[in-house]
């Protein structure tokens, strides 16, 4: 592990600056920081999730945010019902999201290139669609949840605590993927990913372990959902929206998407650019302030479009590239 | 890193603003954008109208209105309340346009402890078991301005009526609202998808059924939608059209000569006599070219309340119990005319029924034709446990 | 279920069907041709609607409130805007995986409905139907809202128009040869480029001609191109991706079943389970419809309906 690297001291200095803010936070007087980043945090999950197949496996799925839904209607649904344990809704959450993943990557990964995005997207909006006629659940109106999900442990009724408790499923959630990647079923999907007849040719199976990455990124998403439905106390189908997959691969090819640490940076920038543009007043010229506040999603575009065609390998990845030619240099 | 240098920029912009003098700071939430855009835009520009004609001030005291959209989304709405307790801090918060967004909103609003002044969505929960000693609406309880449709619809007589709403909370509020009032038989409900632009299929279902009268509550482009195509349809002049909220204010402008002889009913409308109602419309006719819609009327109550409430504070609004007592007390002058607050923070008023016509000055316009309603009381007061 | 009610249903299906073919026709020759995926086009549907809705409300050389005007605006409009679009934007992307193409084009969504928010306004822009077509007309004893109609008859001379273009045009027969194998065309002489961007054109032309037409019934507003480009995208997949035909005959089914879905699915659930569950299942299933059409057609026929003959 070389220690000058930035693959190591801008992932290590980013999760340190995430470790202190709500200490900075307490000192600023402005809790509402806890809570923005606390959001930020459960989107980097959910790039993070989505990038282990986009990224290392070329596979573009534009149907992912179907699975924040599941997570977060579980924490609804059996709030709903009268059970607010937070490890039964956890548990729910990922059976339901597991076999809901098996079953639609079966089908899907039959398919490739357009093909697999549209059918991806085409059940993400089914799921979208069923949702919102569950009136029973609120339907399109969401669902309001009482309590946040009940630890036992520790109270997430806490925000500081349930800021923590997310950080940790984020750097979980690395430490796994940085296991998994370098793995040998992580060799196998990103040969699949450089050349799958070629994979097919040496014999792996590789429709089982396309299913299996699937399945993976699509259960930390559910994580990811369950975390926002507690941080929001909400469950929502707009949580499902396919502008939300858009974003979270948006937020996967902004930070890097071979990398790992990509997503993390990409949703923190995507974020705070949102947060920033949308709220921001300098005091210059308030018709320059309004029209930015309003249309920021415009700037949101071209940025994008930029990357596409100049920052292909998004902003910590051509960070990581860069130093790894310098040290080759 | 790069996030540690954004926090340290708004801190630096956030400590700043502490230095010059703090006026009060109202949240102003509605939907300002999508096709009920023109709802929430009559909501802000009323408001603003009484706080800038004081010169920034509302009962004597600078005030700073923060507008937020929430895009008619009821998560949006959420983190907006969000903002507005934990970053703006703001004792006051008043708009909301939907109820869908509202009910979403009510319990981070009730939990921030702020004052909730609602000038449109009045959804039936917040009226009843979930009433709150902060929520204050100058707008109605959203069942009202169907019942009294009920009661106008019964009163001409008519038998066989097809009921029509976009699918939630106010959609059903609104249907029930209206079967409560109506002696007669609602043929069908039919409940279609919030925002669907294209009613077709639904109209010609309508033609075929031929009921007396068509009741139907569309908001804003919706509204607009729906007359649009059931004139079309050739179904406008033959069954006639009662409705809530479909032709208003913020319709009328779009719809023009297609929404003539439809009916609709509620509290206020810019044709009344009394002098409060005749100077709102003609500030805010003169201010803005455009005839104010009711929801315009509810959110320049609710700034005329705000207006009597502060200054009886004196701007005062640590105090929470003395400023909800002043809000409560509604000591003010209202374009509706007479104004009181019901047990559960819903007003206690007439409701009319009005038909689309010209005015005198040759424009679309609402013209007052009955009072079926006289002082009346929301349904759902008794459910609600304040006292 | 009386039959005039399930003939004016066909009737509607028939109108959406067509406005989703004009939309689909474009995207499936961009797609299929060019290997693009553009996501923008939706928004070149938008923009139609909204130059329309603009020359129809606004004189311009004194001549207002006229619906050919507006259309030719409207078309036109959108024809520039494609083809100025590809030109600046998009021609890098040409030899770009995928999702390159997807983003690219979905940040250009994300630009146009905030240019559109910006010019126009956050609320919806609203065109009146033309004066003589606002009326019911009677076919066979039965009354349709005659601009409906009309968006039936263009659409199918629309769809005529191209399939002679297609299959009777020199150009036609390049653009049928690009589909198969568009490299051998290349090294054949022709000028691939320029091709390629009267194509991109004609599709944004035809998008702004759905544009145009959804305008006086649906509201014009920011926003308004991304649903129905997800159904286009349905529409595409099930038909065949590059196939004009396979674009027309899915367009047609899936709007019949949309619409039909949507008004009798309900109805046929309340005589088997009770009404509040019917009333709450039915949209719910009604909405899903089409795409378990596409599954169902994906998993027999992977390619689509009519997939295109790739030599």
């Amino acid at each position: 592990m070389n220690w000058t690297s930035p693959r190591f001291y801008v992932p290590a200095l980013f999760l340190l600056a995430l470790g202190l803010l709500p200490v900075y936070a307490m000192v600023a007087s402005q809790p509402f920081y806890v809570t923005l980043f606390s959001r930020i945090m459960i989107f980097a999950l959910a790039a993070l999730g989505l990038n282990f197949i986009l990224g290392y496996a070329g596979l573009v799925s534009f149907g992912h945010a179907l699975y924040l839904g599941v997570g977060a209607y579980a924490v609804g649904i059996l709030s709903f019902h009268g059970v607010g344990n937070g490890w039964l809704q956890l548990l729910a959450a990922l059976v339901v999201g597991g076999l809901l993943a098996l079953l639609i990557g079966a089908v899907v990964l039959r398919t490739s290139g357009m093909t697999f995005i549209m059918i991806t997207l085409a059940f993400a909006q089914m799921g979208y669609f069923l949702v919102v006629s569950l009136k029973a659940y609120g339907g399109d109106d969401g669902l309001s949840i009482e309590q946040r999900s009940a630890f036992g442990l520790f109270d997430l009724n806490n925000h500081t605590v349930l800021y923590y408790a997310i950080l940790f499923c984020l750097v979980a959630a690395l430490w796994l993927f940085s296991r998994m990647v370098e793995s040998r079923f992580g060799m196998v999907l990103r040969g699949v990913k450089s050349n799958e007849r070629r994979m097919l040719a040496l014999g792996f199976p590789t429709f089982r372990y396309k299913l299996v990455g699937y399945v993976v990124s699509a259960q930390v998403c559910v994580v990811a959902g369950f975390l926002l439905a507690n941080l929001t106390k909400f469950a929502s189908p707009s949580y499902m929206v396919w502008q939300v997959s858009g974003d979270l691969i948006v937020m996967a090819v902004l930070g890097g998407m071979g990398t790992l640490f990509g997503p993390v940076v990409g949703a923190v920038i995507f974020l705070m650019v949102e947060e920033v543009l949308s709220s921001v007043k300098p005091g210059w010229f308030p018709q320059i302030e309004e029209v930015l506040n309003r249309h920021w999603l415009a700037l949101m575009g071209i940025f994008v479009i930029a990357i596409v065609l100049g920052f292909r390998k998004g902003i910590y990845g051509y960070v990581v590239e860069k130093s790894s030619k310098e040290a080759k240099a | 890193m790069k996030s540690a240098a954004f926090c340290m920029a708004l801190a630096l912009a956030g400590a700043s603003s502490a230095y010059a003098q703090a006026p009060i700071k109202i949240g102003f939430v509605a939907t300002l954008s999508g096709p009920a855009g023109a709802l929430g835009q009559d909501q802000y520009d009323a408001f603003m109208m009484v706080v800038e004609a004081n010169g920034g001030k509302l009962g004597g005291t600078p005030v700073q209105v923060i507008k937020e959209d929430d895009q008619l989304k009821p998560d949006v709405g959420v983190q907006i309340i969000q903002k507005f307790a934990e970053r703006e801090k703001t004792p006051i918060i008043t708009g909301v346009t939907f109820s869908n967004v509202m009910m979403a909103m009510s319990k981070p609003l009730a939990e921030s402890g702020a004052m909730f002044v609602g000038t449109n969505a009045g959804p039936a929960p917040l009226a009843g078991p979930a009433c709150n000693p902060n929520f204050f609406f100058t707008s109605w309880q959203n069942d009202m301005q169907a019942e009294v449709m009920g009661k106008y619809a019964t009163d001409q007589g008519y038998k066989r009526v097809y009921g029509m709403a976009p699918n939630y909370q106010a959609g059903k509020d609104f249907v029930a609202g209206f079967k409560r009032f109506f002696k007669g038989e609602v043929i069908d409900e039919v409940y279609t998808t919030l925002n669907q632009p294209d009613y077709s299929a639904e109209i010609a279902q309508i033609a075929a059924k031929k009921p007396d009268a068509v009741y139907v509550f569309y908001p804003g482009g919706m509204g607009v939608n729906f007359v649009k195509q059931y004139k079309q349809a050739g179904l406008l002049g033959k069954i006639p059209l009662v409705s809530t909220s479909t032709a208003d204010g913020s319709t009328l402008p779009a719809l023009k000569d297609t929404a003539l002889g439809v009916v609709s009913g509620t509290f206020w409308g810019p044709d009344f006599s009394n002098p409060v109602s005749q100077k709102f419309v003609a500030d805010f006719e003169k201010k803005y070219n455009r005839i104010p819609s009711q929801y315009a009327a509810q959110s320049y109550d609710a700034a005329l309340l705000l207006d009597n409430a502060l200054a009886k504070v004196k701007g005062n609004v640590s105090d929470k119990n003395a400023l909800r007592a002043a809000i409560r007390a509604a000591d003010f002058k209202s374009v509706r005319g007479p104004f009181t607050f019901n047990n559960n923070g819903f007003p206690i008023q007439n409701m009319y029924a009005f038909v689309v016509a010209k005015d005198a000055k040759g424009r679309v316009n609402l013209k007052t034709i009955a009072q079926p309603m006289t002082a009346q009381r929301d349904s759902y007061a008794d459910k609600c446990p304040i006292k | 279920m009386p039959i005039e009610l399930l003939f004016v249903q066909l009737l509607n299906g028939l109108q959406y069907g067509v406005l989703l073919f004009l939309l689909a026709a474009g995207l499936t020759l961009v797609f299929g041709i060019m290997n693009f995926v553009n996501l923008a086009h939706g928004s070149l549907y938008m923009m139609g609607a909204y130059f329309a809705a603009w020359a129809y409300n606004n004189p311009i050389f004194g001549i207002q409130s006229s619906f050919i005007l507006a259309a030719i605006v409207g078309v036109l409009g959108s024809m520039v805007l494609g083809v100025l679009i590809e030109r600046l934007v998009l021609f890098s992307l040409y030899d770009r995986d995928h999702l390159d193409q997807v983003l690219a084009t979905f940040g250009l969504i994300l630009v146009f409905n905030e240019v559109a928010r910006f010019i126009w306004g956050p609320s919806s822009y609203y065109m009146e139907v033309p004066e003589q077509l606002s009326g019911t007309i009677k076919l066979f004893g039965i009354d349709y809202p005659s601009y409906r109609f009309m968006i039936i008859a263009v659409g199918l001379l629309v769809a005529l128009g191209t399939y002679l273009l297609i299959q009777k045009t020199r150009i036609g027969m390049l653009i049928r040869a690009g589909a198969s194998n568009a490299t051998m065309v290349g090294a054949l002489g022709i000028n691939i480029k320029l091709l390629n961007t009267l194509l991109f054109g004609l599709g944004a032309g035809l998008a702004g001609v759905a544009g145009l037409m959804a305008g006086p019934i649906l509201s014009v507003q920011p926003g308004m191109g991304e649903p129905i480009l997800i159904v286009t995208l349905v529409v595409i997949v099930t038909g065949g991706i590059g196939s004009i035909r396979g674009a027309f005959f899915a367009a047609l089914i899936v709007g019949v079943i949309d619409t039909i879905g949507r008004v009798f699915l309900p109805l046929l659930l309340a005589n088997l389970v009770e009404k509040s569950l019917a009333q709450a299942a039915g949209p719910a299933i009604a909405s899903m419809l089409i795409y378990l059409l596409m599954a169902g057609v994906l998993a027999f026929k992977p390619q689509g309906l009519f997939p295109v003959k790739h030599g």
